[in-house]
């Protein structure tokens, strides 16, 4: 039978939330889409997302409304998300939550069988629907399920345990295609596609121990980066102030903890110091997230009044009933059970501030092009909708209203984009050869490096410098420190010369695009001479830093003269290094206003 | 204290078909270490007991939460999740097998894409018309609902097809790397896609397409199969009550044979 050749055919790279809708979306519209991930698409990061997704349902007698669930994301993104797309977004929310339902997404649900809501930070009503603990879990698998039932129509190929290496671009820059390689049989193949959409999730990996799964390492965009994708925003880090500390990952306590009643608090002149309630009486223990952060690594950090002088505060649930606990809550409690062998239901959590997700990325127009023709990015690998600091059950949000919009435009773009030139096999075989060859010199290197060992250490540079408090002594080493780690990267020697499943090379790859990507990341911090969100930076004075009267750190305010503008980033191919600009944004719609959650 | 050291002997393999053999390595200990961040350990420093350096062990993991399924092996002889395995509560020394029950790719690294295929068979999902705004979901009996909630956390670990002496699908081929050798006689799916059937059957529009999963629960490997060995709710790691599950659908599928014969 003769191939049609009408049909579009798209590559989807990441099957998180945002990759799987997005695929949806595309078959609904008759299209054919090449699925790539790192793994089967039901184990991807999307499904570490515990405490729910934002949509006013209004349905607890609150009169909560559409506008507020747009100013909250405005103001707790601290006027520096493009309005119109998050006006979209919040206005699409309760539509999504329907389909979602009607998929069989498990949420959990009022005596009366309708879908339940619970409070979380950053927002006074009640608004956000949620399954137990595990809503990323539960909202994934039934988005997986759907993407199955194309599958069997024949519609979505699923390249799992496949890497996206690099886009393909013909002869007038336009990206026609793709080059991956199976994680297995090392394979290294070129595809053709007629819109490539990256849906790769966040960069956490950059900073060794954080939430994010092992799989979400930035490479995808910094590939794209380097092949003159712009990025945006990247020194927007979100602080999770809820993480149990490990020395292998730092493991998410749900915001949720803090909606269904729980209370942070340390030991203070002897008695329980309840500091987030008396620090901002407004909000108490549901500030959003950086102000939480801020306020907890205060307290240890400066003040140190950490559990027993160490790093640690108190989430504390032991005062509410275990049945409703267990009810709201079940899937986290058991977790925090497993791995610390307490039982929260009994006694607080200790709990410490942890790198968690990525506000910047690629970026994006509102339909998510990005400024190469034909590459789309979708969910956190791009930048939009959240300004410098993200609401809590905004990104399962944020994740499912981009797959809606980039999948339909992905067709309209294969259909009646500019698109020039088809890629000649010539042209196909020369990027997959070009990839081999990077591959095979990988596996020659004989350093004295190991990659695992540099991946450690670039972790522990970004937390000392590029985190929670940062001031432009610190990232100025930051920048030092990861140009001396790049150039370390060529020292690496590989042990692993298999031909199957070589985690090591493919490994030693990544890191590469990691380090790059952490330079974009620090260097944007350093230009952005203000605190906005999630971006807090001390002022220095003499080159040491500054302390008010009473002793407090100054920090440099909001400057939205200068810096209410979107950072762009472009990769400079000769010196490797991040080229800072800044962009105007639409914030037509809500004036900005100081943040303050007092 | 500091020099307190965790022994492992993994079992190795180079590829698909090569000869598994055995290395040992000695991680030092701290509170709270699992076996994945052990595994990480040897990463940056593969070096045997008896300091050989070889190449690092190849295994798979994601969430490192007990959520994604992906870190399935076989410690100390039983299957779990690898992440959750805390040193701690483990006999020394600790020992790493692949999960055999499935094609072995690489050291403790399996090929479980079975698993998803069999969601297929089951036709695990809910036939909605389209991603577009139709109509209010129907509203759900919320104590229904918990019980979704609980085969709904199922992650496709593999757990209980690795525990259940009726399945077998390491002749399988492997993407790339091999092609499937003879079947053998064992041919149960294993507990999990069951439970999915069931969750679906659950739902009050899954339902529809309930006599259309428990046809394909009669066919070969399906819900007959199962020896009752009980194993599988013995080592689930979400604790899914698969042995209720087993007997409801066993159940149903006896009524709906009837059904089938008596053209209901």
């Amino acid at each position: 039978m003769a191939k049609d050749m009408s049909k579009k055919r798209i590559a989807v790279v990441g099957g998180g939330i945002s990759g799987l809708l997005a695929t949806i979306k595309i078959c609904e519209l008759g299209g054919e889409v090449d699925l790539f991930s790192y793994c089967p698409v039901k184990r991807s990061h999307s499904l570490c997302a515990q405490g729910g997704i934002n949509a006013c349902m209004d349905t607890k007698g609150e009169h909560d409304s559409i506008y507020e669930h747009f100013d909250d994301t405005v103001y707790g993104g601290d006027f520096l998300a493009d309005q119109t797309a998050v006006k979209g977004m919040v206005e699409a929310a309760p539509k999504l939550i329907k389909m979602f339902d009607r998929m069989g997404v498990p949420f959990t649900r009022t005596a009366e069988g309708v879908l339940d809501l619970r409070n979380f930070g950053g927002q006074k009503h009640k608004r956000t629907c949620f399954s137990g603990s595990t809503t990323g879990q539960q909202i994934l698998y039934a988005l997986d399920e759907q993407v199955r039932r194309w599958e069997v129509k024949g519609l979505v190929h699923k390249y799992e345990f496949w890497e996206f290496v690099k886009i393909i671009k013909n002869k007038e820059g336009v990206c026609r295609g793709l080059v991956a390689q199976s994680m297995n049989s090392m394979e290294i193949r070129a595809f053709r596609a007629d819109t490539v959409i990256l849906a790769t999730g966040g960069p956490g990996q950059v900073f060794g121990r954080c939430t994010a799964s092992t799989i979400c390492n930035g490479s995808a965009v910094s590939a794209v980066y380097q092949q003159g994708a712009e990025i945006a925003n990247p020194e927007f880090i979100q602080i999770h102030p809820t993480a149990i500390p490990g020395s292998d990952k730092n493991r998410l306590m749900s915001e949720a903890c803090r909606g269904e009643g729980g209370r942070v608090w340390v030991y203070k002149d002897g008695k329980p110091w309840y500091f987030l309630e008396e620090m901002y009486p407004a909000y108490g223990n549901l500030v959003p997230r950086d102000v939480a952060s801020r306020a907890i690594f205060k307290v240890c950090v400066h003040m140190g009044l950490g559990i027993n002088g160490e790093n640690r505060v108190y989430l504390d649930l032991s005062h509410i009933d275990s049945g409703y606990l267990e009810r709201k809550l079940g899937g986290i409690l058991e977790m925090y059970s497993e791995f610390v062998g307490q039982d929260p239901r009994k006694v607080p959590m200790e709990i410490f501030p942890s790198v968690h997700y990525s506000m910047g990325g690629i970026w994006v127009d509102r339909l998510h092009n990005t400024n190469i023709p034909g590459l789309m990015a979708s969910g956190e690998c791009d930048y939009q909708y959240h300004g410098a600091n993200r609401l809590g059950a905004n990104s399962l949000l944020s994740a499912a209203y981009s797959g809606t919009v980039s999948g339909p435009e992905a067709m309209r773009w294969a259909k009646t984009g500019q698109r020039g030139s088809e890629l000649t096999d010539a042209e196909l075989e020369a990027a997959r050869q070009e990839v081999q060859s990077e591959y095979d010199k990988i596996l020659q290197m004989n350093g004295t490096e190991n990659a695992h060992q540099l991946h450690h250490e670039m972790g522990d540079l970004m937390y000392e410098y590029v985190a929670i408090e940062r001031d432009n002594n610190g990232l100025d080493k930051g920048l030092e420190g990861l140009k001396k780690l790049l150039k370390r990267w060529d020292n690496i020697g590989i042990t692993d010369h298999s031909k199957v499943a070589n985690q090591e090379a493919m490994f030693v790859r990544q890191l590469r695009n990691m380090i790059l990507y952490a330079m974009a990341i620090t260097k944007s911090a350093r230009m952005r001479d203000e605190s906005r969100g999630a971006h807090a930076k001390i002022v220095l004075e003499n080159g040491k830093r500054k302390l008010d009267k009473d002793g407090e750190l100054v920090f440099m305010g909001r400057d939205d003269e200068k810096f209410m503008r979107v950072t762009i980033v472009n990769y400079d191919p000769k010196t490797e290094e991040p080229i800072i600009s800044y962009r105007e944004f639409d914030h037509s719609w809500i004036k900005p206003r100081l943040r303050s959650y007092k | 204290m500091a020099d307190k050291k965790v022994r492992f002997i993994i079992e190795r393999q180079d590829g698909p078909d090569e000869k598994p053999y055995e290395q040992e390595f000695d991680v030092d200990y701290r509170p709270g270490l699992n076996v994945v961040a052990s595994l990480m350990e040897i990463q940056k420093n593969p070096v045997t007991v008896d300091g050989k350096r070889v190449p690092p062990v190849t295994w798979e993991c994601n969430c490192l939460e007990k959520v994604c399924g992906a870190c399935m092996m076989v410690i100390n002889g039983r299957a779990r999740q690898a992440c959750c395995a805390l040193i701690d509560e483990l006999e020394q020394p600790i020992r790493l097998q692949p999960a055999r029950t499935f094609p072995v790719i690489r050291d403790l690294l399996i090929d479980r894409s079975i698993m998803f295929e069999n969601l297929k068979k089951i036709q695990g999902w809910i036939e909605i018309d389209g991603s577009w705004e139709v109509t209010n979901a129907p509203i759900q009996n919320p104590y229904t609902a918990q019980l979704t909630y609980k085969l709904s956390q199922c992650m496709t670990c593999g757990c209980c097809l690795e525990a259940c002496p009726n399945v077998d699908y390491s002749y399988l081929g492997i993407e790339g790397l091999r092609e499937a050798k003879s079947p053998v006689t064992a041919d149960f799916m294993g507990a999990s896609p069951v439970a999915q059937a069931y969750l679906f059957n659950l739902n009050p529009v899954g339902a529809f397409d309930k006599p259309k999963r428990l046809n394909a629960l009669m066919e070969k490997g399906g819900i007959t199969s199962c020896g009752n060995s009980q194993n599988c709710a013995a080592v689930c790691p979400k604790s899914l009550p698969l042995l209720d599950v087993l007997a409801q659908v066993n159940r149903d599928v006896n009524i709906q044979a009837l059904k089938n014969m008596f053209n209901f």
